[in-house]
């Protein structure tokens, strides 16, 4: 790995490294992902979309289904976010919704996660002939354009139900972990320790699941994050243009009968804005926790949690070509060693 | 040389396995949609397009699944798609073809805008990491996470339907006859415009994050260092030294994200009713018309595929160690 080019940018008390806070070393460390702000935020919401989707259909103000006699009505205090041209509430078909959408989507992650790892790790471990196979096999379907293949499978579907599409989305997504993983792996496989495991007459299996595996955690984290985003716009545009069934909600259907409807023209935007909203922060919360991952793995673009006023406030001048590392003068406690911003861990 | 022959032959392999698939999906499928579909179509398909229809959807079950393979690739390497039911009779390849230079022309602008645009962007908030420049990120996050559709259902809101700048669908002007004229250009241009900035604004975000991350990483080279110290204008080491090294993995996210980018913009031809291929495929779908569906899918692999080729020589003419290692 490259070095960075350390220099103290800063003024304040330049001092030999971290020595003055080894009491636990392990402590903070570990929670040093849940320290990014970004990582934190995205976990928030997703928390918050968690809930929403396990007591979603016991908190709903209405049925989504039920008709009634308000038809199209904006915001009021009866229905927050209005009712549709049949006068359903569009709240409670969004928080019952989200169920949908957050079943399929870790569903559609799990499966192309694991697929890829399998994959990934299998092609990066055996090398040769099976190498070559698989990482054919997966290029094959990164070139292949994952939506419109999504559409005619499930387009053919007699009955394309949530769980079936979150299949046909995993059996097709798990080509760029499988990718990423072999790399990975390919540069895990003639390391000191494996060669080490390998030495002591450890099995195969065992050299992958507790060599291997472990040190890809990160990069296995990211991709199923990245798959649970695309898993998620992907089953919310096929809900959008009417492949998946109209009567299972989620907030692509929402969105499909406004299409249908001519909510546009109506100008009916409480119908079509809430739910376009709530898949924007969904996955602003998954890319956010993406972010999180990418930092904590790649300490050079850490510094990057640090806005321009914390900079200049910590009389930082950011320059490009060199990382800003920030030593604490002895006892100024943890805590501001904790604020302090690249401070370099160990790479 | 070598890397010529690489590629070559795993670009067949692609078109092989594009076209493979299609043959399979609909002999893997449950149930027999087409038979009934067929059904509702008694006597009014001729014997020859009802023989190509029957070979390409596996319904002729007299024959060994391998001489329906041989058969599926005799058809179209005769540029038989089957017909179409929705376009009853017109062949499928007829309607691929129209299509396709509306596709071409609003994906690939559109595209080549949010590349160069975003690349550049990236490149000046990846230089000046750490400053206000880094508020863009949010707000480049956001459109990011946005699905395509629902950007383009806004522009229709404030663009067409309250401001009345634009026209909601379409591609031309209805009243107008397609010609090389500037009158009916200007027409085209003035139609594809919302549908090509919803495009820009939707796909520019993955560039410029792209973009900045590689240039945060490039920039703390020993080599960037070295410029700067030998005094080089602040411009020149950006340009020459940082930009041009950070930009080789954005030109193999190119051709790697071009599916999915694809993938957004024929739904956004959806929305706008944009008479591309992709709003093609959207009414073959709803009306359930197999034999547009599976010629759709594989124009669009095709081009998908095309495309590759082009980003990966632009990619070895960029980077001279591609070409040798190969």
């Amino acid at each position: 790995m490259a070095q960075d080019t350390s220099l103290v940018e800063s003024e304040t008390v330049v001092e030999p490294a971290v020595e003055h806070r080894t009491r636990d070393p392990r402590r903070p460390k570990r929670f040093l992902f849940l320290r990014n702000g970004k990582a934190l935020t995205g976990i928030g919401i997703l928390l918050f979309f968690g809930v929403l989707a396990v007591v979603g259909p016991w908190i709903a103000p209405y049925d989504p289904n039920q008709v009634s006699v308000d038809l199209l009505q904006p915001p009021s205090w009866t229905h927050w976010l209005g009712t549709d041209h049949t006068g359903r509430d569009i709240l409670s078909q969004i928080v019952v919704g989200t169920r949908g959408v957050l079943v399929v989507g870790l569903i559609a992650g799990v499966s192309a996660t694991v697929l890829g790892v399998v994959v990934g790790v299998t092609a990066g471990f055996v090398g040769g002939a099976g190498d070559e196979t698989l990482s054919a096999l997966s290029n094959v379907f990164l070139v292949i354009p994952q939506l419109p293949l999504i559409i005619i499978i499930a387009g053919q579907l007699p009955t394309a139900g949530g769980v079936t599409v979150a299949l046909v989305i995993g059996a097709t997504g798990w080509a760029w972990g499988a990718r990423v993983m072999r790399a990975q792996t390919l540069s895990l496989r003639k390391r000191d320790f494996v060669e080490a495991a390998r030495a002591n007459g450890e099995r195969t299996w065992r050299l992958v699941l507790a060599e291997v595996l472990p040190n890809l955690t990160a990069i296995i984290a990211a991709g199923f994050v990245g798959t649970v985003t695309f898993a998620v716009m992907s089953q919310v545009t096929l809900a959008f243009i009417g492949i998946t069934p109209v009567s299972d909600w989620n907030w692509g259907t929402i969105l499909f009968w406004a299409q249908n409807n001519l909510a546009l023209q109506r100008g009916a935007w409480w119908w079509f804005v809430p739910a376009g909203l709530c898949i924007a922060l969904l996955g602003m919360a998954l890319t956010l926790v993406n972010f999180g991952i990418d930092e904590f793995v790649n300490p050079r673009l850490r510094s990057t949690g640090m806005n321009a006023r914390v900079l200049r406030r910590r009389r930082i001048r950011p320059r490009i070509g060199f990382t800003p590392v920030l030593r604490t003068p002895p006892g100024a406690g943890p805590r501001a060693a904790a604020a302090g911003p690249t401070r370099k861990e160990r790479s | 040389m070598r890397f010529a022959v690489r590629r070559t032959i795993f670009y067949l392999i692609t078109a092989w396995a594009a076209v493979t698939i299609n043959f399979l999906i609909p002999r893997l499928m449950p149930g027999d949609p087409v038979t009934a579909l067929m059904g509702r179509m008694q006597g009014r398909i001729d014997s020859n397009a009802e023989e190509s229809i029957r070979v390409l959807f596996g319904l002729d079950t007299s024959s060994s699944i391998w001489q329906q393979y041989v058969d599926y690739w005799g058809l179209l390497l005769r540029g038989d798609l089957g017909l179409s039911f929705t376009f009853f009779p017109t062949p499928v390849a007829e309607i691929v073809q129209q299509a396709l230079p509306w596709t071409i022309g609003l994906v690939g602008i559109a595209t080549i805008i949010a590349f160069v645009l975003g690349t550049s962007i990236g490149v000046a908030i990846g230089w000046r990491r750490g400053t206000w420049a880094d508020a863009l990120l949010p707000i480049t996050t956001f459109f990011s996470a946005v699905p395509y559709f629902w950007l383009g259902l806004i522009a229709i809101t404030v663009f067409s339907v309250t401001l009345g700048w634009f026209p909601s669908s379409g591609s031309y002007d209805r009243g107008m006859v397609p010609a090389w004229s500037w009158e009916f250009v200007g027409s085209v241009i003035y139609y594809g415009f919302l549908p090509a900035l919803t495009v820009v604004l939707s796909s520019i975000a993955g560039w410029i994050l792209g973009m900045r991350n590689m240039v945060v990483t490039v920039s703390s080279e020993d080599y960037v260092t070295v410029a700067h110290a030998k005094g080089l204008p602040e411009r020149t080491v950006m340009v020459g030294y940082a930009a041009r090294n950070a930009i080789l993995p954005q030109v193999s996210n190119f051709a790697l994200s071009l599916g999915f980018v694809v993938g957004g913009t024929l739904i956004m031809e959806m929305v706008f009713s944009y008479q591309g291929i992709g709003y093609t495929l959207f009414q073959a779908v709803n009306t359930q018309d197999y034999p547009l569906m599976q010629g759709c899918f594989l124009v669009i692999t095709l081009a998908v595929l095309g495309a590759n080729i082009i980003a990966d020589f632009v990619y070895a003419a960029l980077d001279p160690r591609a070409r040798q290692e190969g």
